[in-house]
């Protein structure tokens, strides 16, 4: 057709399946333990393969005797991951790994392997700035305004310590895959959040072409941005099959290695200063941050968080290198980092000029950058403040509850782009009136199986039922990684364009049959038919018309720099915690837990609600027990398990309330992805709530009794 | 070293022969092919490999397979009859108390012995009950809600779910 087809959502008030709450199309599958994972690859040829780690932080290898595993029977492959001569630099460097017939006896078998090491310094802990040393990394300084002169005139000046420890991902599949090499060609079932790419990003290490190498997921357990490439272990895996003979190979990381080589969120400290007025307008800000990720430094989180425009400001930021596992990407990188620094500073200097916090927030609103969100803030702080009843139970720091038991509120605010990745899609329509959709992404939980299947069955106007689905392959038109909150946008603008194409060439067979051009039909409700009422044709039989058997095949993509009107970037959020705190035990619980939270057109309401809630659930178990606990002296991590390594259960999290933004202002945007925005400012809420229950701020995240507790008898934390 | 040559499984007597110091999850997993049963920390922390052994939630990352052999084993694969759901299974979905699953067969199984003992439980008892289970993913509030659907449901009936 000459015309430019119309790809843009049908309006909101006439969707007839976007916009619903249809339940999430893989539930059944996954409750009823059909789902199967990657880790879950049973074949009776099966290999499985396991590491033996460094337990040292720094250490140089001299000597890796694999003889002994050699020689045990059942075992088909040994693999050397870091010779003699390798410098060590994290405690869970893989040395090296054994495949075998059956888990036990490869763990057994690579516990033989004899290595020998020559010990070096190091340092893994950065909370403490002056005993880094060296491993410092100053980043510069950043001047704007005239600092010094806005704090001379300020009237009111605050000044805060506040920390943000390492924390892991702690993805319950844990990382790893199955791997099949025979000849010239790879077969690989990664656990991903990469289908697309995964070959790839592995090909060069295998020096086999991308073509030879065939990737399939169907679920994965947990990936949180920790997921995105095939890792060293998806290379050993590749060489312990050739090695055996081309056998699959199943390498799977145990809890422990994960938690000390499967990824982490860097840390951030920082010492910040505000001054402003005494009405609570800010008007400059002076921080010293530092953040580790690793040995190689990294961590900068973007300071002063949304509220970017502070006239006055200096920054300085240094990059701490530690022997410790390396940062990967944590939902929302550097935000919830950003987030805690400056919500907190900002409550801070609330409370020094006695005012509220909530009107501090709202006064500074001409200072939030992007200007085109300032309306939505404005919006969502009012809307959070009625939700969580700050007028009635919000008192001033430290001046609320008289007992034991203290209660407060606190604020933080949220801003994520979320634009939707380059995505493809292939929309099918057989004569016999079936459909698929062809995408080579992948569901992480997120419900993107039943958004793709909602936004081609709103287009084909058929019931989600009607629509057959294939994702996760690298055989299917290509999609992207899914992280930043970019699949939804992705897939939902390739989906509706290639739904769209198909759907024009199905006008063009049927509309003989109507006696009318292909531009003045419409689908819906099962038909094909005249814009504006008329005749029609049942789907079925609008797809009869295609004839012979044929099938349409249309396909769709969606340029992430050139989006079209179907999607945007820029979600923002506001949150309020109202916690109780313990002054005796110090204990913190969550009375209840307020989001708002726009994310442009919802495609799926109830699953949104999920991201939201999980993002918060995610957000407490950090604020409240979450951190990579280092030993000095030893160089190991201490709570390299998910016994120590405390996760939030059930009965942790409190009441929670989420109250998505969606006014048709909003909707109009298009979708805009939102796994990250909910998950950003709960340190900062919780955190601030604290400070307003007892009255003093406990300066490090995880807010645990010690901390507490330390923080009310004036001891160091 | 002691064998194990049969287990009562789902209702069936399945035939193999394992060390009897294995543990059952790598049994269940590796030589029955029940996946359903999930590893996530192999020390008892978070319920993903739950089972019911004899009707009572397990962790089978922590038990030896010697010590369950005569007992009946219940794995999410066998709570319901094959293409059917069981009432839970239900309202989970309907609940959406899920997200990537990986939890899931786990709370679900724990779920199920909870309304075993406790029919018609608080959202206290549920929450007591169920701590043990960790979704990563922050579904909590839902399982909640599924569970109470399922509880409602049951009593309506005048069974137990």
């Amino acid at each position: 057709m000459a015309n430019t087809p119309d790809y843009s959502w049908p309006p909101m008030e006439t969707r007839q399946v976007m916009g619903q709450n249809i339940k999430r199309l893989d539930g059944p599958q996954k409750s009823a333990g059909r789902a199967k994972y990657t880790s879950d690859f049973t074949r009776k040829d099966l290999l499985f393969a396991a590491y033996q780690t460094s337990p040292y932080a720094h250490a140089r290898v001299t000597k890796v005797d694999t003889t002994p595993a050699e020689r045990m029977p059942g075992v088909k492959a040994v693999q050397v991951v870091s010779p003699a001569g390798t410098e060590v630099q994290w405690e869970g460097t893989e040395i090296v790994a054994v495949a075998a017939v059956t888990e036990e006896i490869a763990t057994e078998a690579v516990g033989k392997i004899k290595v020998e090491y020559e010990v070096l310094p190091h340092l893994v802990r950065e909370d403490d700035l002056t005993k880094a040393g060296t491993h410092v990394k100053a980043a510069g300084e950043k001047t704007v305004g005239d600092p010094e002169q806005a704090f001379q005139q300020a009237e009111v000046t605050s000044d805060g310590h506040y920390g943000i420890p390492v924390v892991t991902h702690c993805c319950l599949e844990t990382h790893g895959q199955v791997i099949e090499w025979r000849g010239d060609h790879v077969n690989c079932w990664p656990s991903t959040q990469d289908v697309t790419r995964y070959a790839g990003t592995l090909a060069p290490n295998l020096k086999v072409p991308v073509a030879n190498i065939d990737v399939r997921m169907d679920y994965v357990g947990g990936g949180f941005g920790s997921k995105f490439a095939p890792d060293s272990w998806g290379e050993v895996c590749a060489r312990l099959s050739q090695k055996a003979g081309g056998a699959p190979v199943k390498l799977f990381l145990d809890r422990a290695t994960e938690q000390l080589i499967a990824g982490n969120r860097p840390s951030a400290y920082a010492k910040i200063k505000l001054g402003g007025k005494k009405d609570g307008t800010i008007t400059a800000w002076q921080s010293e941050s530092w953040a580790t990720g690793g040995v190689t430094g990294g961590g900068s989180p973007p300071l002063p968080y949304i509220i970017a425009n502070i006239p006055n400001q200096r920054q300085n930021h240094s990059a701490v290198s530690v022997n410790c596992g390396p940062q990967r990407a944590w939902r929302a990188p550097n935000n919830q980092q950003a987030s805690y620094l400056t919500c907190c500073a900002i409550e801070d200097f609330a409370a020094k000029a006695a005012l509220d916090p909530l009107e501090v927030f709202k006064t500074n609103l001409n200072l939030y950058a992007p200007e085109a969100r300032r309306a939505t803030y404005a919006w969502q702080l009012d809307k959070a403040a009625e939700l969580a009843e700050w007028k009635q139970l919000w008192k001033l720091r430290g001046q609320g509850s008289k007992g034991a038991v203290k209660r407060g509120l606190g604020i933080g605010f949220n801003a994520w782009a979320g634009m939707g990745h380059n995505s493809q899609c292939r929309a099918i329509i057989h004569a016999d009136g079936s459909v698929e959709i062809e995408i080579g992404t992948q569901d992480l939980g997120t419900g993107t199986r039943t958004i793709i299947t909602q936004v081609a069955a709103e287009t084909f106007g058929l019931p989600v039922g009607a629509v057959g689905l294939t994702i996760g392959s690298n055989q299917l038109p290509p999609d992207s990684a899914s992280g930043g909150s970019t699949t939804v946008g992705g897939v939902s603008a390739s989906t509706r364009k290639a739904s769209v194409n198909a759907l024009a060439k199905l006008y063009e067979a049927a509309a003989p049959a109507l006696g009318v051009e292909p531009a003045q039909l419409e689908a819906r409700g099962g038909k094909i038919q005249v814009k504006g009422g008329g005749k029609s044709l049942t789907w079925a039989e609008a797809c009869r018309k295609i004839g012979g058997g044929g099938s349409i095949s249309e396909t769709g993509a969606n340029d992430s720099r050139n989006p079209g009107g179907l999607i945007a970037a820029g979600a923002s959020g506001i949150q309020i915690a109202d916690v109780s705190v313990d002054t005796e035990t110090g204990v913190v619980k969550v009375n209840r837990y307020v989001a708002v939270q726009d994310c442009g057109l919802i495609i799926n309401p109830r699953l949104a609600e999920s991201q939201v809630y999980g993002a918060i659930i995610m957000g407490i178990s950090t604020a409240l027990f979450e951190q990579r606990v280092m030993d000095e002296q030893t160089g190991r991590m201490l709570n390299a398990d998910m016994e120590f390594y405390k996760l939030a259960g059930i009965s942790d999290i409190g009441d929670i309330v989420v109250h998505m933004d969606i006014r048709p202002e909003n909707d109009k945007r298009g979708v805009i992805g939102l796994g990250e925005p909910p998950a950003i400012a709960i340190c900062a809420a919780i955190g601030n709530a604290v400070a307003n229950a007892i009255g003093v701020r406990v300066p490090r995240i995880p807010m645990t009794p010690d901390h507490v507790l330390d923080t009310l008898d004036g001891r160091a934390v | 070293m002691a064998r194990i040559t049969e287990l009562e499984v789902n209702g069936t007597r399945r035939h193999l022969d394992a060390d009897s110091d294995r543990t059952l999850l790598s049994v269940l997993r590796d030589d029955l092919s029940l996946t359903g049963v999930k590893y996530g920390c192999g020390e008892g922390q978070c319920a993903a490999c739950t089972v019911l052994v004899d009707g009572a939630p397990a962790k089978s990352c922590l038990t030896k397979v010697g010590t369950v052999a005569g007992k009946r084993i219940v794995t999410i694969e066998g709570l319901a009859p094959a293409e059917t759901l069981h009432p839970v299974q239900e309202a989970f979905l309907e609940a959406d108390a899920m997200q990537c699953g990986w939890c899931t067969p786990g709370m679900i199984l724990g779920a199920v012995a909870l309304l075993a003992s406790s029919p018609n439980p608080t959202d206290a008892e549920i929450a007591t009950g169920l701590n043990g289970h960790i979704c990563r993913c922050g579904t909590y509030p839902r399982i909640v809600r599924a569970i109470r659907l399922a509880a409602k449901r049951a009593a309506k009936k005048g069974v137990h779910a």
